[in-house]
């Protein structure tokens, strides 16, 4: 058996982040004050109608559907480290199995409310179900993202049932009533051999599943693009192309949570500079991939210029996005795998400084995806006015696409403020192994 | 005395005569009074009784004046005209035709359509664009409407089945059921199709008319909206809104199994593949697979000159 004092040790560091305290309540205040303002927002959208974005009828689709895109894709890092890395036998991450869990559903249950944002009538919402076409490719998104939620809460759920004893038994300044929801949760958990076997069995039975489920809802997401015949839209490669693309936004969210939970709740010793720098080189080997097929998107249309593509090459490499473009593949990827690649720079803060950017970099990516498409049909936009013509996004509309970001963070913060982000009874287990 | 009550009375000749006159009248009014009540009845039959078929398939014969009408609830004309409106009109294959040669870009074929659905200007169901397919090539004038696709891209993807194809070959858009995705406005790739970002123009004015899937009127805020081919005139056997209102003579429009057309300007009835035959009918973009219903006869020997006005538009896609 392990040492008694380090397993009380890290028992005590690890459920020390489960309070409330000043700055916490800051913090909440503030997401909370945000997220008013803007539902205000939406409410605004709600009475007018779409009109208040920048949204007309050639580009329809704009910062929400990127928002989905971009949501959807964060979310497939949940499956990527807990259960590909785990699965594999890379130790190194099971101390951020949890925090990409948290990640992912986060992302994904707010994805279902993004596209509802998007709706000119949300209200009709359950027409999905009731009149629901299953040849519909969004009909494929709702059942494979719910698919997904379900199987993300299970699998954050199922191997927390042993910390959620400890907690009842260690957290004893809790009022009754929070405590007894620990234990209720716990499900008479008692650490015995067989309870141990079942919740690794069923662990790694969820992890296998979760891979093709999370590889659907990017694919999917992908196809909603890829099964119209639109220039830019129409390609083969987007299902990979997206899923790729969603572990170097995923790797991105993971650090940069990685660095505020260590600094905020004092984990500098159980998240080290050794998970950054593993990280680092995760980051580096998904960013390559993704460099590789946006590689073949750009090259094999760009190459043929067909006529119709040719508007769209243009405005990208050299026309009205070409600034956005370039940014986005130089700032968001081919620079941080360069500087990703110098162990100086897989230090804590600037991993978190390059996460940022390649963050932001995957965001106006899923924007360059789906906008400048939509500029260039097949025929000519004409006789309408010129807001018809470019998209510009407004004041209200950004508002809106912020609020989910939101959301996100107050559903992290709230998770991460009732359970322990690093998993004590794995970290114990752990101790125990290296003895 | 006595000999007054021993002789009886006997009425006079003139009392006689007095009585037979009040008879005779008497007879004569009652007479005409039951001719005229026959008369009335006769009448009655004819224009007062009125046939009904029951639901048992039973003709009956009541008096008018025994019915009650029974006014159909505003949910039961809708119920009514939305089964129409999906059922289309049986045995019919709608096409157009439109002879690039003919159009001026009088645009009375938008205007007609924007009056009749009740659109901004800017939403165009059917929209007159300026081309030019290469450098050397001479510019056009091509008005565009909904292609009408036999295999349309936009109904396949719509999760609602809001947007469907009918038997007659229209695709339309239940705006009672779209929830406003705009997945049919990305997919098609003729841009046929428009949102109702802000509340509608006749909004107020329409407020009380029940919807008609073959207008889309009233229009509403936040759904698709799209060419009908003019559903609801092709009902009443009249032919569309934009058809009729051409005065160029551009447009033809009919029925592809009675493989006749007619010029909405003209009148006149074609053969509709003939029509195409002779003139080189062609459908846009066929490589999607899309199947258009609309078809195309080449701007060939214009009888007029492209305006100088509109050339940088129509050369703009030439020059990146």
């Amino acid at each position: 058996m392990a040492d008694q004092s380090k397993v009380d040790k890290i028992i005590s560091d690890l459920l020390w982040s489960i309070r409330l305290n000043k700055s916490f309540m800051l913090w909440f205040g503030f997401l909370g004050i945000s997220l008013i303002v803007c539902l205000g927002a939406y409410g605004l959208q709600l009475k007018n109608g779409l009109i208040v974005t920048g949204l007309r009828d050639y580009v329809s689709w704009g910062m929400y559907i990127s928002n989905f895109v971009f949501f959807v894709a964060t979310s497939l890092i949940g499956m990527l480290i807990s259960a590909v890395l785990g699965l594999s036998g890379q130790k190194w991450a099971a101390p951020l199995a949890r925090i990409a869990e948290i990640i992912a559903l986060a992302f994904a249950a707010v994805a279902g409310l993004v596209i509802v944002m998007d709706m000119g009538r949300p209200e009709r919402l359950l027409n999905v179900l009731i009149h629901g076409r299953i040849q519909s490719p969004i009909l494929w998104d709702v059942t494979v993202v719910t698919v997904y939620v379900l199987i993300s809460t299970l699998f954050l759920y199922i191997p927390l049932i042993p910390d959620l004893k400890i907690c009842y038994d260690r957290l004893d300044k809790l009022p009754p009533f929070a405590r007894n929801i620990y234990k209720l949760l716990s499900l008479n958990w008692n650490g015995s051999h067989a309870q141990e076997k079942i919740i690794k069995k069923s662990t790694r039975v969820i992890a296998i599943f979760i891979i093709p489920v999370a590889l659907a809802i990017h694919t999917v997401t992908s196809w909603l693009f890829a099964n119209t015949s639109r220039v830019g839209w129409d390609s083969t490669i987007f299902g990979p192309y997206f899923v790729t693309g969603a572990f170097v936004a995923g790797c991105a969210a993971v650090i940069i949570a990685m660095y505020f939970y260590r600094k905020n709740y004092k984990l500098s010793d159980y998240i080290t500079d050794f998970h950054f720098d593993q990280m680092g080189k995760l980051l580096v080997l998904v960013s390559l991939v993704y460099l590789y097929f946006t590689l073949n998107e750009y090259m094999v249309s760009g190459y043929k210029m067909k006529e119709s593509e040719a508007f769209l090459i243009h405005d990208l490499f050299t026309g009205n996005h070409a600034f956005l473009f370039w940014s986005v593949q130089f700032f968001g990827l081919v620079l941080p795998i360069i500087l990703l690649l110098f162990k100086k720079m897989r230090k804590p803060l600037p991993m978190l400084v390059i996460a940022l950017f390649v963050l932001l970099g995957a965001w106006f990516k899923r924007y360059i995806i789906v906008v400048p498409t939509q500029e260039h049909p097949y025929l000519p936009i004409q006789n309408v006015p010129l807001d018809f013509k470019i998209y510009t996004p407004t004041v209200v509309e950004t508002l809106i696409t912020i609020a989910p970001f939101i959301l996100v963070l107050i559903i992290i913060t709230v998770l991460s403020k009732v359970i322990p982000i690093i998993p004590i009874h794995e970290t114990i287990e752990q101790l125990d192994e290296n003895k | 005395m006595s000999e007054k009550e021993e002789k009886p009375r006997r009425k006079t000749r003139r009392e006689f005569l007095q009585d037979l006159g009040i008879v005779g009248i008497g007879t004569l009014i009652g007479g005409s009074a039951i001719f005229a009540g026959v008369n009335y009845d006769k009448k009655k039959k004819t224009a007062d009784r009125i046939r009904v078929l029951t639901a048992e398939n039973e003709l009956l014969e009541i008096e008018k004046s025994d019915t009650t009408k029974v006014t159909k609830s505003k949910l039961q004309n809708l119920t009514y005209l939305q089964k129409e409106g999906r059922d289309g009109i049986a045995g019919r294959r709608w096409v157009m035709v439109i002879d690039l040669s003919k159009c001026r870009n009088a645009r009375k074929c938008m205007a007609a359509c924007n009056s009749a659905h009740h659109l901004r200007t800017e939403q165009h169901h059917i929209n007159v664009l300026k081309m030019q397919d290469a450098k050397d090539t001479p510019a056009y004038y091509m008005p565009k409407p909904c292609q009408h696709c036999d295999n349309p891209p936009c109904v396949a993807v719509c999760p609602v089945d809001a947007t469907f194809k009918r038997p007659d070959g229209i695709v339309l858009i239940d705006n009672e059921r779209c929830i406003g995705c705009r997945f049919c406005v990305a997919a098609c790739p003729y841009s046929a199709r428009i949102f109702n970002w802000a509340e509608p123009i006749n909004s107020l004015d329409d407020k009380d008319l029940t919807y008609n899937v073959e207008l889309n009127v009233p229009q509403r805020k936040g759904t698709v909206s799209k060419c009908l081919f003019s559903a609801d005139r092709l009902r009443e056997g009249k032919l569309p809104y934009c058809v009729s209102a051409c005065p160029n003579g551009v447009y033809y429009f009919g029925d592809e199994n009675e493989d006749a057309v007619t010029n909405g300007t003209t009148k006149e009835t074609v053969r509709f593949k003939k029509l195409l035959e002779d003139n080189g009918g062609y459908t846009l973009m066929p490589e999607l697979g899309t199947h258009p219903r609309v078809y195309y006869l080449p701007p060939k020997g214009k009888e007029y000159p492209f305006q100088d006005i509109d050339k940088p538009e129509a050369a703009e896609r030439m020059e990146s």
